[in-house]
């Protein structure tokens, strides 16, 4: 296990950019979008997600397949979560 | 004593070192085994202690011996003691922590410190839980079903859910450990196909416990948020869903009984070939049972659900799932049984507790079966039935196990024996005991008397004394094997390294092990369960 090293600089910037996603979360719930308020929330969201498992938690420079493996299944599972609930939610008759 | 100095000149990790120091700051997995058993002895007797509360209150039909208030938070706090607090660490965080790196061939497991860390973190959820207890407790029942905890109850749910938050990182912390331990620490020769089948019983546990803990975490975190600063999640008044409560919660509790079945199955899989003198049957078959168990398992939550509003679709998707994690469970009962046809049965106290638990776990997953068929679950739902149907898997099963292991591991552990023929009594009164406090429940829920109500119509008061009666018997079957192994601690006959005449590399190391596990690394070079080729001891044999 090599241990790749990430430069400060790279670590702030993600810091800000997290930051100004967050302000940007907030000021969208000003605005009413319909039924898009959702959708941009969920979209912002995921992209900070994707920052912080890639850079903050090194999985962009992982060569490690296993570390790959325990991505893709967190991933899955949670889509199972989603998939089996919304197999409820989209058809329910109340 | 004169056994006593011979002990004590081997050196061992119970000798190594003395004082309370080097206890509390051990990285030791051994120590930090010992150190959770002591811990979740001390909850299972708090848990212990409230269900002989809610079984002598059900003596009678009348609510007499306590109030409904409190009749309600003495159930909810048994269910989230014994869960939380007692099964989900019992065998990953005593045996599987002790064990996991001796079966495999290492030194200790590969963070010893964030194992530490696990136990600090229990303790202090554990302190949590005391104190909420001691301050008034909670009347959720252990499901912190929403709407009533985050708008109604006027109990401590708060204390309660953060308790259960932070023991919740104690076990990712158990499962994480595992896991890169597994991958990581094996000893060369010990291949996938070589591993006991207790070490992928617990590796499909950590899955669980990785993938299924944060989920519930979570969501006991918004149930706090919403009950302090009513944000509207469960609470439909504020635009929230009360189900999607019920949807997280059973993502992580259905597992759950996985995280403490599963290695209970690990244990019998380890007892039952060691006492037939057999390989055991369908290796691969078992292992991989294991792992579908522990992926099926998240596939099939909404089975608690049926009742509550889900649409019918979703009920019919959920059901079928639920009849196939009956496959991989029944795979592993009829392996067990394939194991035992001709093979030279002993009767030992480990062996009468795998007897048990697979009689035991077949009742409980069958009635599973029960629960999973949406129109026979619409009749029993929220019945003794129900009630009846998780002890026989959590009690029956999981319980069993634990024993049984404690039983067969005691020797490595402690460096001595216990008395065998009060161990088989003790297995003996367990199994009665068992049987006549839970069996009677099944028939109560069957005609129809509810859950968590602590009075009931005077026609189901025969069949209530049975099972408090059985509670009491059942009590004594536990109160027995914890005074003779501390009894055997001084005066138990001295262990061999092998009394069992095991397979496993455990059993090729000095009892108790030394503090790094083996003077020289093994190398291994032959399969698991290799029964042919072990003599059988012929102490043991003849039943001590
Ligand atoms: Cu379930």
């Amino acid at each position: 296990m090599s241990e790749h090293v990430v430069s400060a600089k790279t670590y702030i910037a993600v810091w800000l950019t997290l930051l100004v996603l967050t302000g940007v979360t907030a000021g969208v719930a000003f605005i009413n979008l319909g039924p898009f308020n959702t959708i941009v929330a969920l979209v912002i969201a995921t992209f900070k997600a994707l920052l912080v498992v890639l850079i903050f938690m090194h999985v962009k420079y992982t060569s490690e397949k296993m570390v790959k493996v325990v991505v893709v299944s967190a991933v899955f599972f949670l889509l199972l979560l989603l998939g089996l609930s919304l197999a409820d939610y989209t058809t329910r008759l109340l | 004593m004169a056994t006593a100095a011979i002990t004590a000149e081997r050196e061992n990790y119970l000798n190594q070192e003395y004082g309370i120091k080097s206890w509390l700051l051990t990285v030791d997995h051994k120590r930090i085994a010992l150190l959770y058993l002591l811990s979740i002895t001390f909850f299972f007797f708090i848990g212990g202690f409230f269900a002989l509360l809610i079984r002598l209150e059900l003596l009678t039909p009348a609510g007499d011996l306590v109030q409904a208030d409190t009749y309600n938070k003495l159930f909810s706090m048994h269910g989230q003691v014994m869960i939380f607090f007692f099964l989900i660490p019992s065998i990953p965080a005593v045996l599987g922590n002790f064990l996991v790196p001796l079966m495999i061939g290492a030194k200790d497991l590969a963070f010893p410190r964030i194992n530490l860390l696990s136990w600090y973190l229990y303790i202090i959820a554990g302190v949590l839980m005391v104190h909420c207890m001691l301050t008034g407790g909670v009347d959720t029942g252990w499901t912190f079903y929403t709407p009533f905890s985050t708008a109604f109850s006027n109990t401590k749910v708060i204390e309660a859910g953060l308790a259960i938050f932070i023991s919740g990182f104690s076990s990712i912390l158990t499962g994480l450990n595992f896991v890169v331990t597994i991958h990581r620490m094996r000893a060369p020769g010990m291949t996938w196909d070589r591993l006991p089948l207790f070490i992928w019983a617990h590796y499909a546990t950590s899955i669980i416990q990785l993938l299924g803990t944060p989920v519930v975490a979570v969501t006991l975190v918004l149930v706090v948020l919403e009950r302090a600063l009513h944000l509207g999640i469960f609470d439909p008044t504020r635009g929230g869903d009360p189900l999607l409560f019920q949807h997280l919660f059973w993502f992580y509790s259905h597992p759950a009984v996985y995280i403490m079945i599963l290695p209970s199955m690990g244990v019998v899989t380890e007892i039952i070939p060691c006492f037939c003198r057999k390989r055991i049957f369908g290796y691969k078959f078992v292992a991989l049972s294991s792992i579908s168990i522990a992926v099926f398992g998240f596939l099939v939550w909404a089975h608690h659900m049926f009742v509550a509003g889900i649409s019918l679709y979703a009920a019919l998707i959920f059901s079928a799932l639920s009849y196939l994690v009956a496959v991989p469970s029944a795979i592993k009962v009829f392996n067990w049984t394939a194991t035992m046809y001709k093979g030279s049965i002993t009767f030992s106290t480990p062996m009468l507790y795998a007897f048990g638990f697979v009689g035991l776990f077949t009742m409980g997953g069958l009635t599973g079966l029960f629960l999973a068929a949406l129109g026979l679950d619409v009749h029993v739902t929220d019945t003794y039935f129900v009630v009846a149907h998780f002890h026989y898997i959590m009690v029956g099963g999981a319980l069993m196990g634990y024993l049984g292991g404690m039983h067969f591991w005691w020797p490595k552990i402690s460096g001595r024996m216990y008395p065998e023929s009060l161990g088989r009594l003790a297995a003996l009164i367990v199994f009665l005991g068992f049987n006549l406090t839970f069996f009677p429940q099944f028939i109560l829920g069957y005609l129809g008397m509810p859950r968590r109500y602590w009075q009931y119509p005077p026609e189901f008061q025969v069949l209530n004394v049975l099972s408090t009666a059985g509670a009491t018997v059942l009590a004594v079957g536990y109160l027995l094997p914890m005074v003779y192994f501390l009894w055997s601690m001084r005066y138990g006959k001295v262990a061999p390294d092998n009394p069992w005449g095991a397979s496993g590399l455990e059993w090729m190391t000095t009892s108790p092990p030394p503090t790094f596990n083996f003077d020289q690394p093994p190398v291994v070079n032959w399969e698991a369960y290799d029964y042919e080729h072990i003599p059988a001891p012929q102490e043991a044999r003849s039943g001590g």
